[in-house]
């Protein structure tokens, strides 16, 4: 996820990563990792990083940083879907829960 | 390209949902979508989000989700149909002559292309029997089995996720420039991802050929693994 400071917000990181901040700490799927309190619900990139393995990449010429997935695993840490929520042509933004109840056939593609 | 397969399965209960994977945004899949003219959601992804949360390589990739929520099959190459430029496998069909117009480049292209492997039919049959069965289908997988067919993520995978969102992020801002680095960094640190690859030899050739930015190109790099190798095998 793009950083324009070091301070990560909870909501964002959850949209973005799947980890969820919680009272016990970082959560995905059955997996919590401790982490200090927050700060207005926010938590410092650095320390985030280090706890759950996440490279931290920072680009001078822009001060703008990038916090990467976590690290040494696989991609999938849980079988559950991710919480996706994706604009349409139109901008309207669609999300993938409204499909509970039915099968999904979920395909990436691209124009290039 | 789904379009069909939407009017056949959807009555028994599958949606299909395509997400183009597309820095550009909502306009370079503009075209692919207005003419397909989807019944089925079709939607943007300008961040590849999708592809660092399911760990997607290459398009195009299909995840199955059951009514619950749970991905019973991880990324894998999904096709509806076998494209006419692919011949069947092993029919022992030959190769058109090709047209005498041709560059020596554009000749190695077609043969290239020609030796993709792909699985439409077996992955046609699977996705029905699993619409038709459900969790008793024996291609729905186990939770525990759909994490472990999911990719690795070692620390170079996911400093190369955070060197494309960066790279992507500065494209995006107006820096085509700034974004080369990085884009160039994810590339050495996640070679076998075509997705970062193609995505950013767009943006320097619509046609991915060769140019001074990167150090590779579509053909070039498909020929150095083999084309055969471009998609994995389907193991169903």
């Amino acid at each position: 996820m793009i950083l324009t400071t070091l301070q990560v917000d909870g909501a964002e990181l959850a949209q973005r990563t799947g980890w969820h901040l919680r009272p016990e700490g970082a959560c995905k799927g059955d997996l919590c990792i401790p982490l200090p309190p927050l700060q207005e619900g926010h938590l410092d990139a650095r320390v985030l990083a280090e706890r759950l393995g996440m490279p931290l990449v920072h680009d001078a010429t822009h001060d703008v940083w990038c916090l990467g997935p976590e690290a040494g695993g696989r991609a999938l840490t849980t079988a559950s879907a991710p919480e996706l929520v994706l604009p349409d042509l139109a901008g309207t933004p669609f999300a993938l829960r409204d499909l509970r109840g039915q099968k999904v056939l979920l395909l990436a593609w691209a124009s290039w | 390209m789904w379009q069909a397969l939407r009017t056949e399965l959807h009555p028994l209960g599958l949606e299909i949902v395509t997400i183009a994977l597309d820095t550009a945004g909502a306009e370079a899949a503009r075209p692919w979508i207005e003419a397909a003219r989807p019944d089925h959601p079709a939607l943007i992804d300008q961040a590849h989000v999708v592809d660092e949360l399911l760990g997607i390589v290459n398009v195009p990739s299909g995840v199955w989700i059951n009514e619950e929520g749970a991905l019973v099959r991880p990324p894998e190459p999904a096709f509806p149909h076998r494209p006419k430029y692919l011949p069947r496998e092993r029919s022992g069909e030959a190769s058109s002559s090709p047209p005498k117009t041709l560059s020596p480049r554009e000749l190695a292209l077609r043969e290239a292309v020609r030796k993709i492997r792909i699985q439409p039919e077996m992955y046609l049959t699977a996705l029905r029997d699993w619409v038709a069965h459900g969790a008793e289908s024996p291609y729905a997988l186990a939770p525990e089995e759909v994490v472990r067919r999911s990719r690795p993520r070692p620390p170079e995978v996911a400093e190369a996720a955070a060197s494309f969102e960066l790279g992507q992020y500065l494209y995006r801002q107006g820096y085509p420039e700034d974004a080369v680095p990085w884009f160039r960094a994810a590339h050495r640190l996640q070679p076998e991802n075509w997705t970062y690859k193609r995505q950013a030899w767009t943006f320097a050739d619509p046609r991915q050929g060769p140019t001074t930015l990167y150090d590779g190109d579509w053909l070039t790099d498909v020929e150095a693994i083999g084309p055969e190798h471009y998609y994995p095998p389907l193991d169903m």
